[in-house]
Parts: C-alpha cells; structure tokens; sequence
C-alpha cells in the first residue's frame, strides 16, 4: 500500500487506547503470526495506569479520603473521558474537581471536589515562576490619603478556592499519614495558596478575605476591595487582612494606582 | 516590578570537561536529594526527564540546579513524539531547548517513540512501523530537534510489544539510516534490546552485531518484568523497577568490551530504592566501565 493512501498508523493504534470497547488495531501483530491481543494489552495498561498514576499523585488528599479503590475507578472514568492535552503531566487534571462534583459516587462527599480544586492550586504554586514576595515596609511606606488607590501585582503561585465546607482543614487533615480526627464538614472555608519561596503554604482565609484577595488579584484597587468585602461580610478587618495576606506572599508589588 | 530570583534564569557555567567519558550514572529522583548533596562531588552523572523540569519554577528547579552545580548531567526526553505522523508540538520543542540553554547537559536525549496522537498525550513511549516513509518524518523530526538545541541528539532503541504488519526493515537499519541522515548520535538501552529481543523473537546478540555501536554516545540499563504473551510465553515489560537482570549485565559487557567505555545510567524509575541500592548498581556499571581500556590502546578487553 503507497504511504498516502495509510497516511497515520497513530490513527489506528491509538483509539483504542483508552478506549476498552474498541478491538485490537489490526495493523499490529505478535512475531511469527502470533497473537497481538495481550501484547496491545500492554500499552493499553501503561497509559491508562500511568494515567491513574499521575492523578493520585497530584491528588493525594482525595486518594487518602476516597482509599485506593475507590479512586482508581473514578480517576479511570476521567481518564478515559479527558486525556491530557499537554505532555507536562504536572499540569493534568485541572478538570478533575468538577468531575469529581459530578461524579455520582461521590455524592456523599460534597466537600471532595473543594479539597481537590485546593490541592490542584498547590500544585500550581509549587510549579510558579519564582519571584520574591511584596515587602510589608512597601505598605507602611504609603501616606495613609493614598492606601485606597493602591493597587498590587498578584505572586505568581497566587490561589484561592472558596468552598461552603471545611474543605481547607479537610485538606489539611489529609495531606499527610497522621491519624484523622473528626472533622465537623459544614464550616464554610476559603484556602489561601501561596509559595513566597519555596514552600507551598495553604491558610484558612477569614470572612471577606477570598472576595478581598480575589478582587486584589484581579487587579481592582484596595478601597475598591475593601467595599467589596465589608458587602460580603460585614465583620471584615481591613488592616488583618492586608496585613495577612503580604505576610503569607500573596503579592510582589504595589503600586499608587491612578488616582 | 516582579524581581526575578536571580539564579533562575541564567545559564550555570560547566564545572567538568565534556564529553564525560566512560562514568556510570543514575536517575536522579527527588526523594535521594540530601543523600546525594549530603555525599558531595561524587564521580559519575544524573540523568532527569526533561518534562519534570518544564514548570516556570519552584522546587524542582531549586533541586536540579543544586544537583547541577557539582556534576554533569543528563537530559533524557521522554515526550517528544519523534516517531509520531504529526508535527512535532513547537512549543514543547521550545520548552526542550531552554532546558538545554539553562541547564548545559553533557547528554541530550529522546526515544525513537511517540506520545502524542491528535491532542491526546498517552504518557507512553508507543511503536512505530519501520518504512521509507516513517524513516523520512522521523529524519525530519530529529533535524528539527538538533537545529532547536545546536547540537547532536542521542536517540534511543525503544523496548516493543508488538510488531507492525507494515513494517519494511529491520529496526537496526532502521536506526542506522536515522543516524546516518541526520548525524544523530545514539543512546543504545541495553535492557530495551533484551526485552524487545524476547517479545520480537529476535536474538539479542545478532541486533547487537547489527547496531551502529560506534554512534552510541550513551548506555542505558535497567530492569524489566516479565508477563505472558496471547500463547502464554514469556513477554517481557520495560518497567524500570528493579535490579539489572543478569542477563542484561552480559549483553552490557559484550557492548562495552566491543565498543570501549561509553557513559552508562542505571535507570530506576518507579519502586524507587533508596539511595544505597541505586549507587551500587551505579558502581557495579563502573566497575565494567574501569575494567575495559580503549581497544587501542590495551587489544582485547576482558571486563572484570
Ligand atoms: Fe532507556
């Protein structure tokens, strides 16, 4: 056959990668005319296990909570339905929270789609562009008639994830192989992921803090963020607030705004 | 103003003479980072994959660099798709090349595989049929890659499963015309000739006897798992998790008896062992290694 008319053995052999319904790709074989079926089976195997693989290790936490089982089956589903695009694989998955939301085995876990976006954003962070974080003498530097206009550049390793459930001390709990305590789930808590050098750090925000962050990050000035925090929650502190949030790295600089 | 950390973007300056000559080296993987800084300058090389150290920063850059700073290094690709119809992803190539420039290895590698089909990244290192018309994408892929990073690239033997109905040649010639068109230089994985041996029904010895050794600038050994195939005999899995067979340890003396030192990795995966295990395979590699002379200058060499 002249290679135009077969221009992509990949066409044939890879549908049937991820996909089990499908039928060994006929353009493969054993040596000898031996049999290609457990031999295709091989590479099947190694994508999809791999696959599985790299998941758990971005998602640690929600393999903990979920055990071993559990997970591996709903990571497979994904797996198959959202292959990666890009061949870095520390950047896969960011679907994977709102498939889990969706997933109706985990129904009973409605906080397991949070604790996972929160643990998506530290792998971000720990993969950001380094940069060294905004100074708090920059802050006290400003004259207080100009704090409202001042405007700041977002750390690279930047994130926040808002959850109605304690979905930051869940992920905390977590982490790591030391005994769970109960955790009363209905906490509303919004997580804080920043990596001023070289450690991921996730904090609890308090109320108004992720409107607050979020609103800064997006470039909005800090009056502007202020008012919309104290709108979302009327026992917002201004000064803890921006205080806290230099401290943990949020930032790498600041500037006097445009008014 | 973002102030940049001032080490991450430039260039280290080599702190060893290349080419590296006959030194085993291992996988450098994360977990044996205080072992290895704690041991100091250690003769011998780290081989990473390149996609690890892809990410803008962090850690694993921080890791690398400190590694870096007191031996050579090995940049092994695992992700290229250089053997897959479609053209190579431009920004990846890109991605490749920065390492090179930031991280000046004293190897640069990638597999005569493919990854990427469509958008689809399978994160496996999947066959090819050899032809005049593969060889020619492939011859085309490489020329791309070694304009990119300015230099020969090592390309290695894959480990296979299956064979193609398609396939015109045989996986020696298919390889030596690669190298001879290009002017690539080659990474022979002596475990991956052993494994597809067996599960092809070739012998290891004659697709030794064909393979270009002089073009072979790097060794790879490593330890596989055996299944079975449809018939129920043996296939064997290039999993990387264990020991070199002994098996393997005889084809790797054939090669450096007949091909003098070349610089050899021990690569170790997954099941990662700790740092002892892995040095003592290192070592038994260089004890190969230092028992062979250049056939030019000592006649036959007798591995110890
Ligand atoms: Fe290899």
């Amino acid at each position: 056959m002249p290679p135009e008319q077969n221009p992509s053995f990949a066409a044939a052999f890879a549908p049937a990668l991820l996909d089990p319904t499908r039928t060994v790709p006929a353009i493969v074989t054993g040596p000898n005319g031996k049999a290609a079926g457990r031999r295709y089976a091989v590479y099947r195997n190694n994508v999809t296990v791999s696959l599985i693989d790299a998941l758990a290790a971005i998602y640690p936490a929600v393999l903990r909570i979920t055990g071993p089982d559990f997970f591996r089956a709903m990571a497979r589903f994904h797996v198959r339905r959202t292959p990666p695009a890009s061949p870095l694989l520390f950047d896969y998955g960011h679907g994977f929270p709102d498939f889990i939301a969706q997933y109706e085995h985990a129904q009973a876990v409605p906080w397991l789609a949070d604790v996972a976006r929160i643990e998506r954003a530290w792998l971000d962070a720990y993969h950001a562009r380094d940069a060294a974080p905004l100074s708090p003498a920059r802050l006290s530097a400003i004259v207080p008639e100009r704090l409202a206009d001042i405007v700041f550049t977002p750390h690279p390793a930047l994130g926040i994830v808002r959850s109605p459930f304690s979905a930051v001390t869940i992920f905390a709990a977590n982490r790591d192989d030391a005994p769970v305590e109960r955790i009363d789930a209905s906490t509303p808590e919004d997580a804080l992921i920043t990596r001023p050098e070289f450690d991921v750090t996730v904090r609890r925000l308090p109320p108004g803090g992720a409107v607050f962050a979020a609103c800064l990050a997006s470039g909005r000035s800090l009056g502007e963020a202020a008012a919309s925090a104290l709108e979302a929650s009327p026992e917002f502190d201004i000064a803890s607030n921006i205080a806290g949030l230099i401290e943990a790295g949020a930032f790498t600089s600041l500037a006097p705004g445009d008014a | 103003m973002t102030t940049e950390i001032a080490h991450s973007t430039s260039a280290i300056p080599l702190r060893y003479s290349t080419p590296i000559g006959g030194v085993a080296g291992t996988s450098f993987k994360p977990e044996h980072l205080q072992a290895i800084l704690g041991a100091g300058r250690q003769r011998g090389f780290f081989e990473v994959h390149a996609e690890n150290y892809m990410g803008a920063g962090g850690p694993p850059h921080r890791a690398l660099e400190a590694i870096r700073r007191d031996h050579p290094l090995s940049l092994h690709g695992v992700c290229m798709s250089i053997g897959g119809p479609q053209p190579l992803d431009k920004a990846h190539l890109a991605r490749f090349r920065s390492l090179v420039a930031r991280y000046q290895p004293a190897l640069v590698s990638e597999h005569l595989a493919w990854s990427t089909h469509e958008t689809s990244f399978f994160n496996d290192l999947l066959p090819l049929p050899y032809t005049e018309a593969t060889l020619r994408y492939v011859c085309d892929h490489i020329d791309q890659v070694q304009e990119a990073i300015r230099r020969p690239l090592l390309l290695e033997n894959p480990s296979t499963y299956v064979a193609f109905r398609d396939s015109s040649m045989a996986e020696t010639d298919f390889i030596r015309a690669i190298a001879e068109r290009t002017g690539c230089r080659l990474l022979l994985d002596v475990n991956n000739v052993f494994v597809s041996a067996t599960n092809q029904g070739f012998s290891a010895l004659e697709y030794l006897a064909d393979f270009p050794l002089s073009r072979v600038g790097e060794i790879h050994l490593a330890g596989h798992a055996e299944q079975a195939d449809d018939e129920g005999d043996l296939l064997l899995i290039d999993s990387h998790d264990g020991p070199v067979a002994d098996a393997v340890w005889r084809l790797y003396e054939i090669v450096i008896q007949r091909r003098g030192p070349v610089p050899t990795l021990i690569e170790w995966d997954s099941k990662i062992p700790d740092w002892p295990v892995l040095q003592a395979e290192a070592a038994a590699a260089q004890a190969i290694l230092d028992g062979c002379r250049p056939a030019a200058l000592v006649g036959d060499c007798h591995a110890a």
